[in-house]
C-alpha cells in the first residue's frame, strides 16, 4: 500500500490524524498534514481509507500496487 | 449485512452521496447503487469554490473528488445531470426528470441545498462551480462588488474580492459576520478584519432585493455595484419530497440513525437529525459533516440491526485573509465564551463557547493543531464548563 498526500490541498482540518495517527500527522505552524510513513503496513489498510474517505479536502490518495 | 438488500439508491452527488456510496463499496456491498446527481459533473468539492477558484489559483479540475478510474472501479450507475422529482415510499421508487422511475431497496437522499434568493434578477449566487466562474469572470481591480450577507460564504467570497483589487461592500443585518455561527466576541473580530482589509462593511443593514445597477436597502436607498453576490444561507432541496409522507422540517427529518423511514436515509446538508452527544436536532452544512455522515448512512443502511447512532462533533474551517479559522462542536445557541489562549485582539486565540453545564465548542484562529485536540476532546467528552477554570 503506498499513501499519496496533495498538501497544497489540504485545509489542515486533523481528520485523517484523528483516524490514523501512525500514518499522518501535522504540521505545528500550519495544522498541513503530513505523511508518517508513505508505505503503512498492510494492517492499517482499514483506517487509511477510513481517511481518504472522511478528508475534506479530498487531498489523500491510496495507490495499491 | 440483511440479504435483501440489491439495489442501493443514493440521490445526490456531491460529498454525501458520493461518500455514501463509496462506504457501500468499502463495506462489502457487491448490488447495484445508483448514484443520481442534479449536475453535470462527476463529483466536485465545494469549498473551495469561493476560495481558490474565486481567487482564479485552480483551475476546475482540481475539485474532482475521486479519480475518474476510482470513480470508474466503485461500478457505479451514475445518473449526472438528472433531477429526482418524486418519492413513493411504499412502492420504494424514486421518479426522475423525464419520466422514468428508479426502483431501490435502500435509498439515500443527499439532494444537498440551494442558494437562497432576494427578489430581482442580475445577481450572483455561489453554490456550484458554474457560479463560481461566473462571478469570477467579473471580479477585477477597480470592480465594485456588493455582497449581501456576512455569513460563511460572503465573507471568504469578500476576502478573495479584496485580494484581486475589487472594491467591495458587504451588506449584514447581523450586528457582526458570522453572529449565528460564531457568536458576537469572534464575529467582531473576524469585522475588524474585513475593515482592516478595505471592505466597506455595513452591518444592521437590510437588503430587500435586487436592482438595476446594484442593490435596494430596506430604507429604500440604492446601493451601486457592477457585480452583485447574494449569500443570504441555503434552503434544503425537499420540494421533491413533499408527497413522499417523509417528515420535512427545514431538512428530512431523521432519527439519531439517519433513518428517516425504514429503508430510507438522509445525509449531508439536506439531513435534519438527532445528535445525540448534543442532545439536539441539527442540519449541519460544513463539508466534513457531509463525508461523515454519508458513510454513517451506509454503514446503518447496510445493516440496520446493528445501527449506529450518528454523534459527530461538527467541524468547520473558514478561510479570511490570512486567518484560518477552525470550529469544532455546536456553537449555535451558546451562552457564554471564554478566550483560552491567546487575545482576541491579536487574531490569534482559542475561544470555548459554553451552552448549559458542558463545553459545547472550541474555535480557534492561528493556533498550533497540538493546542486546539485536547478542546475537541472536552466537546467529544461533554467536559462541564467549570473544568475549563476558564
Amino acid at each position: 500500500m503506498r499513501v499519496e498526500l496533495d498538501e497544497p490541498k489540504c485545509v489542515a482540518s486533523g481528520q485523517c490524524v484523528m483516524v490514523a495517527p501512525d500514518v499522518f500527522d501535522q504540521r505545528e505552524d500550519d495544522g498541513v498534514a503530513f505523511l508518517l510513513t508513505e508505505e503503512p503496513e498492510e494492517t492499517r489498510l482499514g483506517d487509511v481509507r477510513e481517511a481518504v474517505a472522511i478528508c475534506p479536502a479530498a487531498a489523500i490518495r491510496l495507490l495499491e500496487p | 449485512m440483511s440479504p435483501e438488500i440489491g439495489r442501493v439508491l443514493v440521490v445526490g452527488a456531491s460529498a454525501a452521496g458520493l461518500a455514501a456510496a463509496e462506504t457501500l463499496r468499502r463495506d462489502g456491498f457487491a448490488g447495484e447503487i445508483t448514484l443520481v446527481g442534479a449536475e453535470p459533473q462527476p463529483p466536485y468539492d465545494r469549498p473551495p469554490l469561493s476560495k481558490q477558484i474565486l481567487a482564479g489559483q485552480w483551475e476546475a479540475d482540481r475539485l474532482a473528488l475521486r479519480a475518474d478510474e476510482h470513480l470508474a472501479d466503485l461500478c457505479l450507475d451514475m445518473r449526472l445531470g438528472v433531477t429526482a422529482t418524486g418519492l413513493d415510499v411504499s412502492a420504494r421508487e424514486v421518479r426522475l426528470a423525464g419520466g422514468e422511475s428508479v426502483g431501490y431497496d435502500a435509498l439515500v437522499i443527499a439532494t444537498g441545498v440551494r442558494p437562497r434568493r432576494l427578489p430581482g434578477d442580475g445577481a450572483h449566487v455561489l453554490r456550484t462551480l458554474g457560479d463560481a466562474l461566473a462571478l469570477r469572470q467579473n471580479l477585477g481591480p477597480g470592480k465594485r462588488l456588493v455582497v449581501v450577507g456576512a455569513g460563511f460564504l460572503g465573507a471568504e467570497a469578500a476576502a478573495v474580492a479584496r485580494g484581486l483589487g475589487a472594491e467591495v461592500t458587504v451588506l449584514e443585518p447581523a450586528p457582526v459576520p458570522l453572529a449565528h455561527a460564531v457568536g458576537a466576541e469572534v464575529g467582531a473580530v473576524l469585522a475588524q478584519a474585513h475593515l482592516d482589509h478595505g471592505v466597506d462593511l455595513r452591518t444592521g443593514v437590510g437588503v430587500t432585493a435586487v436592482a438595476r445597477g446594484g442593490v435596494q436597502l430596506a430604507g429604500g436607498e440604492l446601493i451601486a455595484a457592477d457585480e452583485v453576490l447574494v449569500a443570504i444561507g441555503s434552503l434544503p432541496n425537499t420540494e421533491w419530497l413533499e408527497d413522499s409522507g417523509l417528515t420535512i422540517d427545514d431538512g428530512v427529518v431523521c432519527d439519531e440513525y439517519c433513518a428517516a423511514a425504514p429503508g430510507v436515509y438522509a445525509a449531508g446538508d439536506v439531513a435534519r437529525w438527532y445528535n445525540p452527544l448534543f442532545e439536539a436536532s441539527m442540519r449541519i452544512e460544513h463539508r466534513t459533516n457531509a463525508a461523515e455522515q454519508g458513510m454513517a448512512a451506509a454503514r446503518n443502511l447496510l445493516d440496520p440491526d446493528s445501527s449506529k447512532p450518528f454523534a459527530p462533533v461538527p467541524y468547520f474551517w473558514s478561510d479570511q485573509y490570512d486567518m484560518k479559522i477552525q470550529a469544532h462542536g455546536y456553537l449555535r445557541g451558546h451562552e457564554e465564551i471564554a478566550v483560552v489562549e491567546g487575545s482576541l485582539a491579536d487574531r490569534r486565540f482559542l475561544a470555548a463557547y459554553r451552552t448549559g453545564d458542558r463545553v459545547a465548542g472550541i474555535l480557534g484562529v492561528g493556533m498550533p493543531p497540538k493546542a486546539v485536540r485536547p478542546w475537541r476532546q472536552a466537546v467529544a467528552t461533554r467536559a462541564p464548563w467549570s473544568s475549563i477554570n476558564a
